[in-house]
């Protein structure tokens, strides 16, 4: 006979809030969101929690699972041990809405600000190996289990200074990608922060997607930002012909 | 205090998917001052779930390809029962839609000369599908939220629609709650357009996610608007089937479109033998001639062999899967299998078909570059939806609009595969842009009767002054199965009176549902709400199917198994303005001759 699963799930809200126990059947194949799930069928209707596809497609369920981050559907039951209790949070560096429920509504607006895309006029003619670079990126579901381990965000709380992970790689799809042209280097740099970031790679330990997003997003723009927004010469060029220009001319 | 705050658009879109977004940007453009309200966070909708590519005849891989194929292939997909004008303004605007998509920043897999790559799908007859890997939906959602938050639209984020409200038998707006709250607001607007997606929640093998609960079918319906086509719900052939966490999870039709075919437990191709008359000579005969196609496919080349019969439309496949299992030829977990490992290298299957690798991995123990996968059919498209005039997307309620999966028409008795995702970019366009221009043509805004606003918070309240009504979950659980044993894919006239009984006894359960705690983010009460919606809806399924006495598309009755010419030009529209729910035979619309002449080709 399977033990039950036992459980430990933070109920709250942002006035505070503790660990409950909760015992649930065990599944093969069961996922962590299917005993949270089965929690909420039969003992605790109320308990919040987002979910959408189930598949790890829609990054609604990122949760802390023993500390760790994690999209609660992808991740299997069977690879803690059967009699040992697990421990659900809400992700820390957000602020708790309620339960697992937590507040990214800032992550939003801080996509609101970076300078969307700008295609190039004429024909829209591009390679495979153009747009294996950028699809990558372009992978990212949003979950923002990358914006939660930032120490930068997560320790530091220096939300206005630093965008995070996620809109670094946001703007590395842009900047990359084969038919834009425009400049976000004075943005990555002023507004983004992206010299806060020093390379820990925590963000990419957790990404679902497996998005490099240390290697291929974070430090080819610090490349960029170095080149192009500290360069005298481009520094120089950008004041007299514009932005633009010194992008197309970089 | 007041009971509720009140906001003026005007347009307010309900949904935020590729539909809603799309509407919205549009509605934006056209200079209306505009709202999406939406379930979930921004970009979680379910069209993340659409794998396999957007329909467009851009002719980029078979220049044979042109829209009138593409109406063709779509008519013929729905059984003849699509509303001909709706199809022919989708195979004409999608290739303009896609275009669009990727100069707003969508970047598709390309073609050896650089143009956007296409892709194989069921029921098409050329390459057609423009497609990201096995993630496209998600590339569309972006695209449309990236472009969608810079449009100068407002988002009410994680807020549900309970109500659209009228005034003098036009639109007037719509009532929502916030989910985190529990605080109820007043859209007043000039033009709403839903954009809710589906209704597959109320089965209970589904790929569909919990905000499917036939929303915007049942708003609609309680407003006074028609529908139409409700009997036809999309079994897709190839859910996921085990582990039972995971049962009925999507696997993209793009397996099959790269070469994967469907064995049974002999091992035997069981798709050659369940070709229908209507598509005779139009599939590979002999296993030899389907490699041969796939062969060619895979190198670029244009085929000269006819394509595999795995590639048969989705109801043809589905029920061909269930055959298999009924007549004892399945797998362990009920299903048949799905086998890409044999067809094609590892390194091949890892690039086309990543999120397909990664989720049987992770979630299933298999490595689909390894071992076949076993599939089994489930509830994943509602072809019925809110009754539109095809040019405008207008419901039967002026200033009403639906576009998307809530709307009927374009798929007829069956989808295509690739259609939904140009279905969405071609009338959610549509919808913004006519939408927009009858808020235009309305210079004040209409009143808005506070009493119809009260009694929905009084009643909407309800489950929290239950002392001891049952737990919501408990009813839905029980819905989803009987709709899965009574509606499902294969009907009888005894089962489908059955469900109707049911489905009184559990509107009865459902009337005293009790749910605990408070207002702020509470699933249990969003779940008692919702019930309305899904045993409405369930409930106009099960009628239209049980007045359809013949077997169509996604619609098969054993007791009329075959189609019939007196059922094949007439839809079954659904009124519920009266006491209960009628559905009543509607002529079809016939296509004018030019159109009707591509047909008989």
């Amino acid at each position: 006979m399977e033990q039950d699963v036992k459980l430990q799930i933070f109920r709250g809200d942002k006035e505070g809030g503790e660990m409950v126990d909760y015992q649930v059947p065990r599944i093969p194949g069961m996922v962590v969101l299917d005993a949270v799930h089965s929690v909420q069928e039969k003992q605790a209707p109320d308990l919040g929690v987002r979910w959408n596809c189930k598949a790890g497609k829609c990054g609604s369920c990122s949760a802390e699972v023993n500390g760790k981050p994690k999209l609660l559907c992808m991740e299997r039951m069977d690879k803690y041990p059967e009699d040992a209790t697990m421990s659900i949070r809400p992700m820390k560096t957000f602020p708790v809405i309620k339960d697992l429920v937590c507040d990214v509504s800032w992550n939003y607006k801080v996509n609101e600000k970076i300078i969307p895309f700008t295609p190039k006029k004429g024909e829209r003619k591009f390679y495979q190996y153009e747009a294996d670079r950028v699809q990558e990126f372009r992978k990212c579901i949003e979950c923002f289990l990358c914006q939660n381990v930032c120490h930068v965000l997560r320790e530091h709380e220096l939300t206005d200074a630093f965008s995070g992970p996620r809109f670094l790689v946001r703007s590395a799809g842009l900047e990359m990608h084969p038919l834009d042209v425009a400049d976000r280097s004075e943005q990555i740099v002023k507004d983004q922060g992206i010299g806060l970031c020093n390379i820990t790679k925590c963000c990419t330990e957790v990404c679902p997607e497996s998005i490099a997003i240390t290697d291929n997003a974070i430090i080819p723009l610090k490349e960029r930002a170095v080149d192009r927004y500290y360069d005298p010469v481009r520094l120089l060029f950008r004041k007299l012909f514009g932005k633009k220009a010194a992008k197309q001319e970089a | 205090m007041d009971k509720f705050t009140t906001h003026q658009y005007d347009v307010v879109i309900i949904g935020a998917g590729g539909a809603g977004l799309r509407a919205a940007i549009e509605a934006s453009a056209q200079g209306a001052k505009t709202a999406i309200i939406c379930k979930s966070l921004l970009g979680k909708a379910h069209t993340v779930m659409a794998e396999g590519g957007v329909a467009a005849s851009l002719g980029n891989v078979d220049d044979r390809d042109n829209w009138q194929t593409h109406f063709r292939d779509t008519m013929k997909g729905g059984k003849y029962l699509n509303q001909w004008r709706m199809a022919e303004l989708h195979a004409q605007e999608s290739p303009d839609r896609v275009n669009e998509l990727e100069e707003w920043g969508a970047v598709f897999d390309r073609t050896k000369k650089g143009k956007i790559l296409q892709r194989n799908f069921g029921g098409h007859t050329y390459p057609r599908l423009a497609h990201v890997g096995d993630r496209t939906g998600l590339e569309l959602l972006r695209t449309l939220q990236d472009r969608g938050v810079h449009a100068g639209i407002d988002v009410f984020m994680e807020y549900t629609v309970r109500k659209i409200l009228k005034e003098d038998g036009t639109v007037s707006g719509c009532v929502a709650y916030q989910r985190e709250t529990g605080q109820f607001s007043v859209f007043n607007a000039k033009a709403v357009v839903i954009a809710t997606g589906g209704t597959g929640r109320c089965w209970e093998v589904t790929s569909n996610s919990w905000e499917y609960t036939a929303d915007g079918h049942a708003l609609a319906m309680w407003a006074g608007a028609d529908l139409m086509d409700m009997e036809f719900v999309q079994f897709h052939p190839t859910g996921m089937m085990w582990p039972p966490s995971v049962k009925g999870t999507l696997i993209t039709e793009g397996v099959r479109g790269e070469g994967g075919i469907l064995k049974n437990s002999e091992g035997k191709r069981f798709m050659f033998d369940n070709v229908p008359d209507m598509f005779m000579g139009d599939y590979a005969e002999t296993e030899e001639e389907a490699n041969g196609w796939v062969k060619a496919v895979v190198a670029g080349k244009i085929p000269k062999e006819r394509r595999p019969p795995e590639l048969l439309t989705r109801d043809v496949v589905a029920r061909a899967i269930r055959r298999e299992v009924l007549a004892g030829r399945g797998a362990p977990h009920g299903g048949v299998y799905l086998d890409i490992a044999t067809r094609r290298p590892a390194e091949e299957i890892k690039k086309k078909l990543p999120s397909m690798y990664h989720q049987f991995k992770q979630l299933a123990d298999v490595d689909i570059t390894k071992e076949p996968m076993e599939v089994g059919p489930t509830c994943h498209y509602t072809m019925g939806g809110v009754k539109v005039d095809p040019e405008t997307q207008e419901s039967t309620i002026p200033g009403l609009f639906a576009c998307g999966e809530v709307a009927a028409g374009l798929h007829g008795a069956n989808r295509l595969g690739g259609n939904s995702l140009s279905d969405l970019l071609v009338f959610g366009k549509r919808a913004g842009e006519h939408a927009s221009k009858f808020a235009a043509g309305r210079s004040d805004f209409p009143r808005v009767n506070e009493n119809d606003v009260n009694d929905l918070l009084k009643e909407s309240l309800k489950p929290f002054n239950e002392s001891d009504g049952e737990n919501p979950y408990a009813i839905s659980e029980d819905l989803q199965k009987m709709m899965q044993l009574n509606v499902g894919i294969v009907r009888t006239e005894s089962e489908l009176q059955f469900a109707l009984e049911e489905i009184k006894k559990l509107r009865v359960r459902a009337a005293t549902t009790k749910v605990g705690g408070n207002v702020q983010f509470n699933p249990g009460w969003h779940l008692a709400l919702d019930l309305n919606n899904m045993l409405d809806i369930s409930e106009v399924v099960a009628k239209a199917a049980l007045l359809r006495q013949e077997s169509r598309g996604a619609h098969t009755r054993e007791d009329y198994p075959n189609s019939e010419d007196d059922w094949g030009d007439v839809n079954l529209v659904v009124n519920g303005r009266g006491e209960s729910v009628e559905v009543e035979k509607k002529p079809l619309a016939k296509p004018p001759a030019e159109l009707q002449e591509l047909l008989n080709k």
